[in-house]
């Protein structure tokens, strides 16, 4: 087994193991952090699948998970108080508000990225980052749903089996879901799809010339990407049961850029660990001083410019490119 | 039928002239050199030969077809691939993979996201076989950017036969290599000669002249003698312009 694999399993083993402890030994509050981390880590990975696999580097990944999260809150807000039952999205059924979060994320991803993919390097970083925020000011623009006070999600999504209100089975379910993010991002990036996808970010020229038409394939990786963030977005929803535009604010972009890449693109393991440390960092630091952005900054800045690759990077001794 | 035939192919880039009134017509099967001194626009020939360029005006026609305005990917799938003067290979992948990707160009619908492509023996094997061809077998499994400047002319030419294209377009395959690498390549391309029609630019003589079925040669865009490489060699036009000044220097 390579030391890739053997990472990768250790991880995902002691994030499966050490929250439920923490949690039943009395520290409920680690594992809330659990969920959330495991949560943008889902993000993390849908947005390597883009920027590691395919070279895409967007700049607007946090809308998804705020089309998730209000696909989520606004039909939980008309069930509360009416309007829209003609469609059928006065609802807190999470077979409506699932199939929603990832439907509308996809056709977000779409619509964009058939614009986005017709530019390159700083415009598509720029051109992302664009139609994410006129996500966020038309969310903002919106009184009904609490405008830029955001929204509060008064009940979670009911799913047959589960209960999203137990802290515990949440856990469960976004563990889950990454586990399954991870398959299948692996599943298609070793695809002959895959194959094609990371030779046109090696060079993109040369994938033409052999005939394929690379444009269509980093659209199709671009709506998959964009689905799995929506996905994640709702399971953000339902942690939080709270949600404002700026969920989807660049910066929040930015920070799941700085996850994938802390943690080493182009891996599968990566962006978990990646958004693991961000979060724990974040948490740890900030109870230490007030000032805590700044040693913050200066660990991340040291990562990416010491360790090339990321996390990954540097615990990674062989070149070998298989997962 | 002829294989490809351009019909006076402008194009210009500000006020230069790089292709002029440029016409062209290759035989099926023939390995057809176009020489010419620097900057006379071979580059710019093949690049719209390929598609990543579009001509000002003129007719491009394959197999009797015009493809002037037919963008470069589908040209590939016509049967019609290019190497670069260049190397451009996906540096950060194997070898085997390099080929790999074009094995599977060939092999029909690459939108498939489910089965692992190095699974996949039908294009494995190809691979695997095109390399031993080029005679990088051996390298099979290193990454591309570790390998030296001669070899990866090799990997590109892996790459065009992987196309199995009827028209092969060769940018400057000698460039850059050493003695041993340029007698090697020659050796290479003998072997491949006849099983494919092949468009090749090329700075060195020796490699054109012993590899070549005619030779045109290009000055300022323009083509101003075709022939046998006999021909070319006793053309006064062509002495004047571009050998003269080849063996004075030498």
């Amino acid at each position: 087994m390579s030391r890739r694999n053997i990472i990768t399993l250790v991880v995902m083993a002691l994030l499966a193991v050490l929250p439920p402890v923490f949690y039943l030994t009395g520290n409920a509050f680690y594992l809330d952090l659990a969920t959330r981390l495991t949560i943008l880590a889902i993000a993390a990975v849908s947005l390597n699948l883009i920027l590691g696999y395919g070279g895409l580097i967007s700049f607007g990944h946090a809308a998804y998970l705020g089309i998730g999260a209000y696909a989520v809150g606004i039909p939980a807000h008309h069930w509360l108080y009416g309007g829209l039952e003609s469609l059928g999205l006065a609802t807190t059924s999470g077979y409506v508000q699932i199939p929603l979060a990832i439907g509308v994320a996809a056709l977000f991803a779409l619509v964009t990225g058939a614009i986005c993919l017709r530019t390159k390097g700083v415009y598509f970083i720029m051109i992302t980052m664009a139609f994410a925020q006129m996500m966020y000011y038309a969310i903002v623009s919106i009184e009904e749903y609490g405008g830029d006070d955001g929204l509060v999600i008064d009940s979670r999504s009911e799913l047959p089996f589960i209960d999203l209100d137990d802290p515990l089975q949440l856990f469960g379910l976004a563990y889950v879901s990454l586990v399954v993010a991870m398959l299948i991002v692996r599943m298609i990036v070793n695809s002959r799809f895959g194959m094609v996808l990371r030779g046109a970010k090696g060079n993109n020229e040369r994938v033409v010339m052999l005939g394929f038409n690379t444009y269509l394939f980093r659209l199709t990786a671009y709506v998959i990407a964009g689905a799995m963030a929506g996905y994640a977005g709702a399971l953000l929803g339902n942690f939080t049961t709270f949600i404002s535009p700026e969920m989807m604010d660049w910066g929040r972009s930015g920070e799941l850029m700085f996850m994938v890449i802390l943690g080493g693109t182009a891996t599968l393991v990566g962006p978990v660990i990646g958004a693991t440390l961000f979060i724990v960092l974040e948490e740890v630091l900030s109870s230490l001083t007030v000032y805590w952005h700044l040693p913050f900054g200066l660990l991340l800045l040291a990562v990416v410019l010491f360790g090339k690759g990321g996390i990954m990077g540097m615990l990674r001794a062989d070149k070998e490119d298989s997962e | 039928m002829t294989m490809l035939e351009t019909r006076s192919l402008m194009k210009s880039f500000g006020g230069i002239r790089a292709t002029d009134d440029l016409t062209l017509s290759v035989e099926p099967g023939e390995l057809h050199a176009i020489i010419g001194p620097n900057g006379a626009g071979k580059t710019t020939l093949i690049t719209q030969l390929c598609g990543s360029q579009k001509p000002d005006s003129g007719t491009i026609l394959y197999k009797g077809q015009d493809i002037t305005r037919v963008p470069a990917h589908k040209r590939a799938r016509l049967g019609i691939t290019r190497s670069f003067q260049i190397t451009s290979l996906i540096l950060d992948m194997t070898v085997i993979d390099n080929i790999a990707l074009a094995v599977q160009a060939r092999q029909g619908s690459s939108f498939r996201l489910v089965r692992n492509a190095r699974t996949i023996s039908a294009i494995r094997d190809r691979a695997m076989e095109l390399l031993t061809r080029v005679g990088l077998s051996d390298k099979a499994n290193m990454v591309t950017s570790a390998l030296s400047h001669g070899e990866h002319r090799h990997m590109e030419i892996a790459i065009a036969l992987a196309a199995e294209a009827e028209l092969m377009l060769l940018d400057e395959p000698m460039a850059g290599l050493g003695a041993e690498e340029t007698r090697a390549m020659i050796d290479l391309l003998n072997g491949i000669k006849g099983q494919h029609t092949i468009v090749l630019i090329e700075h060195d003589m020796d490699a054109v002249f012993a590899l070549a079925d005619r030779i045109s040669v290009l000055v300022y865009g323009h083509i101003i003698a075709t022939g046998s490489p006999a021909e070319i060699r006793a053309n006064k036009d062509v002495e004047a312009a571009y050998l003269g000044e080849e063996s004075g220097a030498a």
